[in-house]
C-alpha cells in the first residue's frame, strides 16, 4: 500500500480510538459499570443503544468507549516500557560489545524463544489480574524487538566520523549514546514501537479473556469478549463490537506503524525519489 | 631544541584476530616500533597506503586505542597518566569523509557549542561569541549556524570537521585524508584554510595522505609508513628531492607525471601490491616488491639509521641514491 | 571522417525527475580514432560517467538518451536494440568500473568469468576457453595463473580484481575499451601498474581507450587527446600536452593550477593555491549562460547570459568561452 495513505487510514483509526478514551465520560450514554438494568438486558442494536445491550442490561457502545481508556493504557504505557528497556540494553550492548553484549545477547535470544504471552501469563498468575498487574506483565516481556533492532543501528553507525568525534571531543559513553546514536537511530524504533502497541493490546485482550486481565465489571474489550463468549450464538453483538474495537485499533496501529517506516526510513525515500 | 609536542617511543599496536576455535588467534601488528616526534607548530606529513597502520597510529594517539607497547608523551605527560577532558583539548582530528563526520541530526551551533559546554564554558555570550569567531575562521557566514549538514555542500561541511577540531584551541591536530573525498575544484580552498589555521592559531599538524603532492605542499617534515613501520622520515626537501628508501622513490614514482617535473625516474616503480599485515614478508617488510631486493634484505630487519642529520632511513642499501 | 572508430555528435541525456526533466549532458561531442586513449576529465556529477554508460546503452531510469548521435565504426548505435547492443558489449565495446567487486560475479570462479566471454562471444568449447582465460589471466600478469583461475573474486585483492576485469574487458580484443575511473579505488603504487598494464594491453591488441577520471594528470599521462567537462558540457578539448601548457578556459587553467604539484615547492617555494571559488552547481542549480560563470574570476555580462559556443582549436580541440582569447 502507498505510504501516505497507510500512514492517514491508521492515523485517521488511532485517533478515534484515543478520542474515544479521552472523550469518554461525554461520549458514552450510560455509566458502564453502574448502568445495569435488568429491564434491558440483551437487547439487540438499535437506536437507543447503538451497538445493544450485555446480559446486566449495561450498554455496550458505552462499554466500548471506556474500554477503550484500558486498552490505550495498557498498549501505550506498556510500549513505553518496552522501549525503554529495549533501547537501553540494545544500546549499551552495542556501543560496548563485549561481554555486557554477549549476556543482552543472550537475554534477547532467550526472550524470542519463550512466547512473551505465555511469560506475561506467569507473571499475571503471580501478581494477580488488575490494571497494574497487566501493564507490569506486558511492560516487561516485549522489549526484544526493540533492543535487537536498536543494537543493529548502533553496531553500523558507531564507527561513523560523528562517533569518533564525539569520543575525540572527550564525550562520554553516556553522553554518546544519547546525544549522538539515539537521535539517529529513533525513526525504526518508533516504527517498532507503534507495532508493539498493536501487540500489546491484543495481549490484555487475550489475558482479560482468560480472566487474568481486566475483572468484570469493569470495561476492557478482553473482558467483555470473554463474558460474551457463552452468548456467541444468541446474542453475537456482545461479542462483534467489541472484536471489532479490537480489529481497527490495531490495524490502525499497523497501518501508522507502516506509514511511519516510510516517511522516516530515509532509504526507502531515496529509493522511491531516485 | 623545543620540548616536542607529541613523542612516540617505540610504539606498537597489535590485534588479536580470529579465534581459538576457527583456525586459531593470530596477531596482526598494525603499529610496530613506531618512535616519531612532532614539535609545537610544525606539520609532519604520514605518508602509505591503505594497510600501512597510519589510522592505527592516529587512533593511538587519540587515546582511542591502547598501545599493546611503548610509550606516547603529549605535551610532556605520558598519555596514560592524562585526563581525557584535557587529551581533548590538546590533540584533535579533521576527519576524511565530510559526509559521516558529520551528525545529521545537528545544527552547526550544536555541533560547535556542545563541545565548549562539556568543556566547562558555561557563559552564553561567550559560547556565541567563539562559535562565531569559529565559524568566521572557518569561512562559514554566521547565518549558517543554524542549519543542519545536510544543507551544506562537501567543501562547506569539511570547514564545519575543520571548525568542530579547533573549537577547544588544540595544540595538535590530526588530519586524516583532509581533502581525498572532496571535489577536485574545492581542494585547494581546504589546503589554503588548513596552512592559514595554523598560521595563525600556531598549530602543529599530523597530516595523513596518500597524495605525494599535498604531503609536499604542506609537510614540514615527512615520515613514510609501510605495514606498520616507518621506513624513511626526514625534511621535507630532503624526502621528495633525495628519497632513500625504495618504497618512498616508488610512491614517487607513482604520481602521474605527464612531463616529467619530479626527481625520480619511472624505474623505481614497485611491482605487486602490498602484503597482508597478518601475514607479512621475513626481513624488512619491502622485499617482495623491491627493485633492490638482495639475501640480506629477507634475513634481516634495516634499523631506521641516519643517512643525514635529521633524515634516517630504513634500508639495508640506503646509501645508494638512484 | 569515417575513419573515427568512435563518433558522439551532440548527445543529450536526460534526466527524469519528480515533475521536471534536466539535461544532465548537453552537446557533448568528440572523436576516438582507432587505437586512440582519449581522455574524459570532469568532477563528480560532471556527466563523465553517465556519457560512458550511453556509450554502452547501459542508461536505466532516470536517464534516458535524448538526443544525438553516437556512431561506432560508421554505424549508428544509438537507437540499436537491447539485443544488438548485447552482441556488441563485450565483443566491440567493453568496459571496466571503478570497483570491480561490483562488476564481477561474487559467486563464480574468475576464470570462469573470463571463459564466459569467449562461450558467449566467439562460440568456443568450455574445455578451450578455460584455457584462454589461463593465458588471458597471464597476460594481465596475475602470478600463478593456473591456480588463481579457480580463486573467487573475494578471494583476490583489489589490485588483483582489476587485473581480472581487464581480462575480462580485453577477451575479445575490443576495438574500444570504456574505463571508468579504473584505479581511483587503489592505492597509488598499484594504479601506476594498472596504468601501464592497460596502455600496453591496449596498444598490443590496437584497442583504443576511452578513459574516464577526475585525475587530469593520470590522464594527460596515458592518452593523447585529452577533454574536460564541467556541469554537463564539454569546456575544453586539446592534446594532452597542449592541455596543461596553454589551458584556454578558466575551468581547466583553475584546475592546474589549483593542485600542488610535486616539485613545485623546491623551486618555487611554497605559494598559496590557487583557489577555485564557490562550489560544484548540482544539476537542478545549473546557472544560466556559462556554467562556470558563478565561480569564474573573467565572467561578464555575456557571460551570464549566453552559455558559449564551440570554438574550434587545433587538432580537433575546441573550447567553450566567451573569452578564450
Amino acid at each position: 500500500m502507498n505510504g501516505g495513505l497507510s500512514l492517514w487510514i491508521g492515523g485517521g483509526l488511532v485517533a478515534v480510538a484515543l478520542f474515544a478514551a479521552a472523550a469518554a465520560p461525554l461520549i458514552a450514554i450510560t455509566d458502564p459499570v453502574m448502568g445495569a438494568n435488568l429491564m434491558n438486558a440483551e437487547l439487540p442494536p438499535s437506536l437507543e443503544f447503538p451497538f445493544g445491550t450485555d446480559a446486566q442490561g449495561r450498554d455496550i457502545y458505552s462499554r466500548i468507549v471506556y474500554g477503550a481508556r484500558v486498552s490505550l493504557t495498557v498498549g501505550i504505557v506498556s510500549q513505553i516500557c518496552n522501549s525503554i528497556i529495549g533501547v537501553s540494553l540494545g544500546l549499551s550492548a552495542g556501543y560496548w560489545g563485549g561481554w555486557w553484549d554477549d549476556l543482552v545477547s543472550g537475554l534477547t535470544n532467550l526472550m524470542l524463544a519463550i512466547p512473551s504471552l505465555i511469560f506475561a501469563l506467569a507473571i499475571m498468575a503471580i501478581l494477580g489480574p488488575g490494571l497494574v498487574s497487566l501493564l507490569i506483565a506486558l511492560g516487561l516481556t516485549n522489549w526484544s524487538y526493540s533492543c535487537r533492532l536498536a543494537r543493529a543501528q548502533v553496531l553500523s553507525l558507531k564507527s561513523q566520523g560523528y562517533v569518533q568525534a564525539a569520543r575525540i571531543l572527550g564525550y562520554g559513553d553516556l553522553r554518546i549514546m544519547f546525544t549522538q546514536l539515539l537521535p539517529n537511530i529513533l525513526g525504526p524504533l518508533i516504527v517498532i514501537a507503534t507495532l508493539g502497541m498493536g501487540g500489546a493490546i491484543l495481549a490484555e485482550a487475550a489475558l482479560s479473556f482468560l480472566g487474568l486481565g481486566i475483572r468484570p465489571p469493569f470495561p476492557s474489550w478482553g473482558s467483555m469478549l470473554s463474558e460474551a463468549r457463552d452468548q456467541i450464538t444468541t446474542a453475537p453483538w456482545l461479542s462483534v463490537f467489541p472484536g471489532l474495537a479490537i480489529f481497527f485499533t490495531v490495524l490502525g496501529l499497523n497501518l501508522l506503524g507502516d506509514g511511519l517506516r516510510d516517511i522516516l526510513d530515509p532509504q526507502s525515500t531515496t529509493r522511491r525519489g531516485a | 631544541m623545543a620540548e616536542p609536542l607529541l613523542a612516540l617511543d617505540d610504539l606498537a599496536v597489535h590485534f588479536k584476530v580470529g579465534s581459538a576455535l576457527a583456525g586459531g588467534v593470530r596477531t596482526l601488528k598494525a603499529v610496530d616500533g613506531v618512535t616519531l616526534d612532532v614539535k609545537p607548530g610544525e606539520c609532519l606529513g604520514l605518508v602509505g597506503e591503505s594497510g600501512c597502520g597510519k589510522s592505527t597510529l592516529a587512533l593511538a594517539i587519540m587515546g582511542l586505542i591502547q598501545p599493546t607497547h611503548g610509550r606516547i608523551r603529549l605535551d610532556g605527560v605520558d598519555l596514560s597518566q592524562r585526563q581525557r577532558l584535557e587529551t581533548a583539548r590538546t590533540v584533535q582530528m579533521v576527519f576524511q569523509d565530510p559526509y559521516a563526520s558529520l551528525n545529521p541530526r545537528q545544527t552547526v551551533r550544536r555541533t560547535l557549542a556542545d563541545p565548549l559546554r562539556l568543556h566547562g564554558v558555561t557563559d552564553r555570550a561567550e559560547i556565541d561569541a567563539r562559535v562565531k569567531d569559529m565559524m568566521d575562521r572557518v569561512g562559514l557566514r554566521p547565518e549558517q549556524a543554524d542549519r543542519y549538514p545536510h544543507e551544506f555542500s562537501g567543501g562547506q561541511r569539511q570547514r564545519i570537521g575543520i571548525a568542530r577540531a579547533l573549537i577547544l584551541k588544540p595544540k595538535l591536530v590530526i588530519c586524516d585524508e583532509p581533502v581525498s573525498a572532496l571535489d577536485v575544484s574545492i581542494r585547494a580552498q581546504i589546503i589554503n584554510l588548513l596552512l592559514e589555521l595554523k598560521d595563525e592559531m600556531g598549530l602543529a599538524y599530523i597530516m595523513i595522505s596518500h597524495d605525494l603532492g599535498v604531503v609536499e605542499h604542506v609537510s614540514d617534515r615527512v615520515a613514510v609508513m609501510y605495514l606498520g613501520r616507518i621506513v624513511e622520515q626526514g625534511g621535507w626537501q630532503e624526502i621528495f628531492e633525495n628519497p632513500r628508501h625504495p618504497y618512498t622513490r616508488a610512491l614517487i614514482a607513482a604520481i602521474p607525471d605527464p612531463f616529467h617535473r619530479a626527481a625520480v625516474s619511472a624505474r623505481a616503480k614497485a611491482k605487486g601490491e602490498i602484503a597482508s599485515a597478518l601475514n607479512p614478508p621475513p626481513g624488512c617488510h619491502f622485499n617482495p616488491r623491491c627493485p633492490l631486493k638482495a639475501d640480506r634484505c629477507v634475513a634481516e630487519v634495516p634499523v631506521l639509521a641516519a643517512v643525514a642529520p635529521g633524515h634516517r632511513a630504513a634500508c639495508h642499501f640506503r646509501d645508494r641514491t638512484g | 571522417m569515417s575513419d573515427a572508430l568512435l563518433r558522439v555528435d551532440a548527445l543529450r541525456i536526460a534526466l527524469a525527475s519528480n515533475r521536471t526533466t534536466y539535461n544532465a549532458v548537453e552537446e557533448v561531442s568528440f572523436e576516438i580514432g582507432r587505437g586512440e586513449a582519449f581522455g574524459l576529465v570532469g568532477e563528480s556529477g560532471c556527466g563523465k560517467s553517465i556519457t560512458a554508460l550511453a556509450l554502452m546503452g547501459l542508461l536505466r531510469q532516470p536517464l534516458s538518451l535524448a538526443g544525438g548521435r553516437i556512431v561506432l565504426d560508421g554505424e549508428e548505435i544509438q537507437d540499436a536494440s537491447p539485443a544488438e547492443m548485447r552482441r556488441l558489449r563485450g565483443k566491440r565495446i567493453a568496459m571496466i568500473f571503478q570497483e570491480p567487486m561490483t562488476a564481477l560475479n561474487p559467486l563464480s570462479p574468475v576464470g570462469r568469468q573470463i571463459a564466459e566471454m569467449y562461450v558467449l562471444h566467439e562460440g568456443m568449447g568450455w574445455t578451450e576457453a578455460m584455457d584462454r582465460a589461463e593465458e588471458a589471466l597471464r597476460q594481465v600478469r596475475v602470478p600463478s595463473p593456473e591456480r588463481r583461475i579457480r580463486d573467487y573474486p573475494h578471494q583476490l585483492s583489489g589490485g588483483m580484481r582489476q587485473r581480472v576485469m581487464i581480462a575480462i574487458a580485453l577477451a575479445c580484443s575490443p576495438e574500444l575499451l570504456v574505463a571508468d575511473e579504473p584505479t581511483t579505488a587503489l592505492d597509488v603504487t598499484v594504479q601506476a601498474e594498472i596504468i601501464d598494464l592497460m596502455a600496453e594491453l591496449c596498444a598490443a591488441k590496437g584497442t583504443a581507450i576511452l578513459m574516464i577520471s577526475h585525475d587530469l594528470g593520470l590522464v594527460a599521462n596515458m592518452c593523447r587527446r585529452v577533454a574536460v567537462m564541467y556541469a554537463g558540457r564539454i569546456v575544453e578539448a586539446q592534446p594532452a600536452e597542449a592541455i596543461f601548457a596553454t589551458p584556454r578556459h578558466p575551468y581547466t587553467r583553475g584546475l592546474i593550477n589549483s593542485l600542488p604539484r610535486l616539485g613545485e615547492r623546491s623551486r618555487r617555494g611554497r605559494q598559496k593555491l590557487q583557489e577555485i571559488a564557490g562550489t560544484v552547481p548540482s544539476i537542478a542549480g545549473y546557472p544560466a549562460g556559462c556554467r562556470f560563470n558563478p565561480r569564474c574570476p573573467e565572467a561578464t555580462d555575456v557571460c551570464l547570459a549566453v552559455p558559449p559556443a564551440a570554438t574550434p582549436l587545433p587538432a580537433d580541440g575546441l573550447v567553450r568561452c566567451h573569452h578564450h582569447g
